[in-house]
Formats: structure tokens, C-alpha cells, sequence
């Protein structure tokens, strides 16, 4: 091989390139794409049509069922909630002020993304429990936190909360002073500059990266079942179900719950690039 | 220090108590919620002390589960780098039609739950699965067993690689190697003479958060390892099944080892970021 030859694979839909390895490099990708992801993803999105429409139904439409996916959709919502503004917080504290540790606070952001699931949700459990740091004071002020719904809450704000900060910090960076230097100007005080100047500005990445953790948390289970405690109808979040249903050899109960968790991400990741593309619009 | 500097105050900045207190605010919520978790994996991995601690870590199933994980991150993280390569060589390199489709595939299993990831692999080989039955007949072993631990873990891990060089390899252009393709190199050549020198850290990049990922995942592989001790079970298995037993010290000093590569890859990945800026894939990262 010592001569530049067009590729052997002559094909209408792409165009010429004097670049060797076109057919080969695509080939590989496409069989690997379909091998690992694609292939096993259609098994599932085809699995629960085995059973019919109606029992595909029936599964769903169970209490335990419902109870499941209505608690994964609702302590996910109001994780990032929580999250959307204080992820918020801490992107602004970060981009825009200096301070002591400042470089170790913004290496920390990511310790979600690199603390393996397990490990965060055995710590947040014995954290959060009667007898831990954080529950133990809780619970003399009342207030039961692991093996409650609010500990659902607690795991996502934490798997959730560098989505956001990630999603805010360069776009906070790379917005110029100017626009909040004429509302000063024009007599704004800082409160006002902020949310009808800044906040505007900031709006679609805070839409995006708010989505990106809703749509992790939803899926979420290491860090969520040590300090769910994981009673039926209570604190039992839908991946688990998944878990259990295929420990009962349950196939095709799992399948449903999965197919209907797969369609509603693909939503989301559908609504969260249509919103992206709102922004790179908007540039 | 004069009335004017006391009375002026920068127009695009916040008073400085508000500073002060929005600081606290957002360094006290980082700690509270990201620092602690942190420090009590250590503190209680520690709390039979260090002989406690390295007693739970040679039991021989928590030496086999260390095991397990090194196996299937030396397995999945090559081939995702193979993978990753070849997908970016292909986007960055040559004009095709479908390729925005091919590269929102890419990124699909970032957006799947990883217990589906786990799920996919089960109806696919189970002995229920589309293959079940063929593989008895054949006495192969894909769920609860090493293979289907391995196929989870790629599919989870899938992305890293590929996200971190198709945009930088983009940016980079053809011209560079065009030049060497038309000056006699082969392309594999090209690729390793020019190509992997502008790329290396965004790949080395890449390759830090595959790993943690790879070694570090539960949901997914939960699901197709069948939990067997000793056997199919990987740190963050034997790390549940410890905590499940009551044997608190000893899962967390089996979460200590893991927290300790976690914080390996934030220091790494923060140098990265801090000495090769221009050098990886500029946007958003996880």
C-alpha cells in the first residue's frame, strides 16, 4: 500500500475523497452500531408485541405498575426542579466569582459522572439513615429521609446536579458583559439585569441541561435503591420493577415497562435536541 | 481609603454581601450533596481500621469480583476505542448522506436506562430470548455469564470514545492528511503518523471516562450477571451483595477502592482539561 487510490467501494451517496478507508471504517462502525445497540434495542421495542396490545396493556396498566413509573416520573421532575436552580447557583458562583478551593469545587461538579452508582448509594443511604450524619439530625427534627420517597429525591438531585452546572458554565462564560453594562445604564438594578437580561440568555441551557438530568434520573437505579428502601406502592421506583419482574422470569412484564421507559427517553432526547436546535438558532 | 471608593461598586457586579452569601450558598450545597457522600465512603471503609479494611478487601470473593471488573473493562474499553475511531474517522473524515442519523445513533445509549441496557442483552440471549433456546442447545453461556457482562458494559460505555473524537477530528480537517495520503502514505499510516498525534489527549480523554464508566457500572450489568459469587459478580455486585448482608465495613471498603478510581479519574481528567484545553473536544463533557 504505498499509492493514494480512491476507495474500492464506489458508492453514489457520499462523495469522492483521496482518504483511504472509507468503506472499511464505516463498515466497521455500522456492524458495531447494530451489533451492540441497535439489534438488542429492537428485540426490546418488539418483545412486549408478543403478548398482544391488550396485555401489553394490562401490564402497564397494573397499580404496582403505575405506582412505579408515576414515582420515577414525579421524584425525577422534582429533582430537577430543585436541581435547575441550584445547579444554576452554583454555574454562576463558579463562572463568575473567585474564591478560595475554587478549582477543587469545579473538579468536584463531575464526581456524579465518575462515582460509580453503587458506591454513591450505599453512601447516601448510611448519610441519610436514622443514624447517619445528616439523618440523624433530620430525624430528631422529624423529618425521615432514606427509605422514603424524599430519599428517591435525595439520589437524583445528586446524580442530576452536574448535568445542569455542565450544561450553564460556558455558555455563562462565553456571554459578554455588555448586555447587563447597558441595563445598568439604563438604570436596571442587578436583580433586574439578572432575569430579564441574563436569565433570558441563559434560558435554553438551562432548559437543556435541566432535561438531560430528568432524563438521567428517570432512568437512574444504583444510586436510588439503598436509600429507597424499595416498599411496593411506596418507594419502589420503575427500573427496579424491571429488576424484580425478571428475577420472577417475568419477561414480557419487563419488556413493557422497558419498552414504555425507552419510548418516553427517545421523547425526551427527540424534545431535548429540538430545543438545542432552538439554540444554535438563536445565535 | 476615600468616600468614592467605599460608595462605587462595579455596576455588573453583585454587592458583596450578596456575593459572599450566594458563595457560601453554592459551596455549602456542593458539600453538603457532593463532598459528604464522598467523605463517609471513606470514613466508613475505614471504620474497622486499616487492618479492617484490608482484611475485607483479601476475602477471595472481593479479590474475584476485583478480578471480574479489570477482565471486562480490558475487554469493552478496546473495543470501544476501535470503535470510536473508526466511527470518527468515517463522520470527520468523508462526506455521506445519513450521517447526522449516524451520529444521533451514537449517542443513544446515553439516553437509555441502564437497567434497559441490561434488559436488551436478556431478551436477546435469556434462555426466554429470541436466542435462548438455540444457545442451551449449544451449551453456550451469555446471561449470567462473563459475556453478557461484557456486552452491558459496551453498550453503556458506548459513546465515550466516539462523542470525544468525531467532534474533534472535525474541527481538525482533512488537509494534514490529505497531504501525507498524497505524499505515498498508507492510511493506516496517515492515521497513526498524523491523525492519533492530534487527537491523542482528546482520545486519552475519552478512554479515562469510558473506563470509569466501564468499571464502575451497576444498573446494566445487575441485570445479566445473575449474581453469583465469586463468579459473575463485579465490585459494584459485590459491593451490593455485602451491603445486603449487613457486612457494612466490608462493602465500603470495597467502595473505597472504587471511590479512589473515581477521584484518579476526576484529577486526571481535570489536568486534561486544565493542560490540553485546545486539544480535546470543547464542549460539554460527561
Amino acid at each position: 500500500m504505498s499509492v493514494a487510490t480512491a476507495p474500492a467501494l464506489t458508492v453514489r451517496w457520499h462523495n469522492k475523497s483521496a482518504l483511504p478507508g472509507f468503506g472499511l471504517t464505516l463498515g466497521f462502525t455500522l456492524f458495531y452500531l447494530s451489533a451492540i445497540v441497535l439489534v438488542p434495542l429492537t428485540a426490546l421495542l418488539i418483545r412486549p408485541w408478543s403478548l398482544g396490545f391488550q396485555s401489553f396493556l394490562a401490564e402497564i396498566a397494573a397499580p404496582r405498575v403505575v405506582h412505579a413509573l408515576d414515582l420515577s416520573f414525579s421524584a425525577s421532575a422534582i429533582a430537577a426542579a430543585i436541581n435547575s436552580v441550584m445547579g444554576l447557583l452554583v454555574a454562576w458562583v463558579l463562572v463568575r466569582y473567585r474564591f478560595p478551593l475554587h478549582r477543587l469545587v469545579d473538579a468536584i461538579i463531575d464526581l456524579p459522572f465518575a462515582l460509580p452508582t453503587a458506591v454513591a448509594g450505599i453512601a447516601l443511604s448510611a448519610l441519610y439513615a436514622q443514624t447517619g450524619w445528616i439523618g440523624a439530625p433530620l430525624a430528631r427534627a422529624g423529618l425521615k429521609v432514606a427509605y422514603t420517597p424524599l430519599g428517591v429525591v435525595v439520589a437524583l438531585v445528586f446524580i442530576g446536579l452536574p448535568f445542569v452546572v455542565r450544561t450553564i458554565q460556558p455558555v455563562l462564560a462565553d456571554a459578554g458583559r455588555e448586555p447587563e453594562e447597558a441595563a445598568a445604564t439604563l438604570g436596571a438594578t442587578r436583580w433586574q439585569a439578572f432575569h430579564r437580561v441574563v436569565l433570558p440568555a441563559l434560558a435554553p441551557a438551562l432548559i437543556t441541561g435541566t432535561g438531560l438530568a430528568f432524563a438521567r434520573a428517570v432512568g437512574e437505579y444504583g444510586s436510588v435503591i439503598f436509600i429507597a428502601g424499595n416498599l411496593p406502592m411506596r418507594s419502589e421506583i420503575a427500573p427496579l420493577l424491571i429488576v424484580i419482574k425478571l428475577e420472577e422470569y417475568d419477561y414480557a412484564g419487563a419488556a413493557a415497562i422497558g419498552g414504555v421507559m425507552l419510548g418516553l427517553s427517545f421523547l425526551m432526547l427527540f424534545a431535548l435536541n429540538g430545543v438545542q436546535a432552538w439554540m444554535a438558532a438563536r445565535k | 481609603m476615600s468616600v468614592a471608593a467605599l460608595v462605587y461598586r462595579n455596576p455588573t457586579q453583585e454587592s458583596r454581601a450578596t456575593r459572599l452569601a450566594l458563595t457560601v450558598l453554592a459551596i455549602g450545597f456542593v458539600a453538603l450533596f457532593l463532598l459528604l457522600p464522598l467523605v463517609s465512603v471513606f470514613a466508613n471503609g475505614l471504620a474497622n481500621g486499616i487492618s479492617g479494611a484490608r482484611a475485607a478487601l483479601s476475602n477471595s470473593d472481593t479479590l474475584s469480583s476485583v478480578r471480574l471488573t479489570l477482565i471486562v473493562a480490558a475487554i469493552a474499553v478496546p473495543c470501544n476505542v476501535a470503535f470510536g475511531i473508526a466511527a470518527a474517522w468515517a463522520i470527520a473524515k468523508f462526506d455521506f448522506r445519513g450521517k447526522s442519523i449516524l451520529s444521533t445513533l451514537i449517542d443513544i445509549p446515553f439516553s437509555v436506562s441502564p437497567v434497559v441496557s441490561g434488559l436488551v442483552y436478556v431478551l436477546m440471549f435469556g434462555l426466554q430470548g429470541w436466542l435462548g433456546p438455540w444457545l442451551r442447545d449449544h451449551d453456550i453461556r451469555i446471561i449470567f455469564a462473563l459475556p453478557g457482562i461484557v456486552l452491558a458494559t459496551m453498550f453503556v460505555t458506548f459513546p465515550f470514545v466516539a462523542r470525544e473524537l468525531v467532534p474533534l477530528m472535525i474541527d481538525q480537517g482533512r488537509d494534514e492528511e490529505e497531504a501525507a495520503v498524497s505524499l505515498g502514505a498508507s492510511g493506516f499510516k496517515t492515521f497513526l503518523f498524523v491523525t492519533l498525534p492530534n487527537v491523542k489527549w482528546g482520545l486519552l480523554y475519552g478512554v479515562l471516562l469510558c473506563n470509569a464508566r466501564a468499571m464502575g457500572e451497576f444498573g446494566a450489568v445487575s441485570v445479566v450477571s445473575g449474581h453469583i459469587r465469586g463468579l459473575t459478580n463485579t465490585m459494584p455486585l459485590h459491593i451490593e451483595v455485602l451491603y445486603n448482608d449487613y457486612s457494612y465495613a466490608a462493602a465500603f471498603a470495597v467502595a473505597s477502592l472504587l471511590a479512589m478510581l473515581a477521584l484518579v479519574t476526576l484529577v486526571l481528567k481535570s489536568f486534561l482539561e486544565w493542560r490540553f484545553a485546545d486539544e480535546i473536544a470543547a464542549t460539554h463533557r460527561h
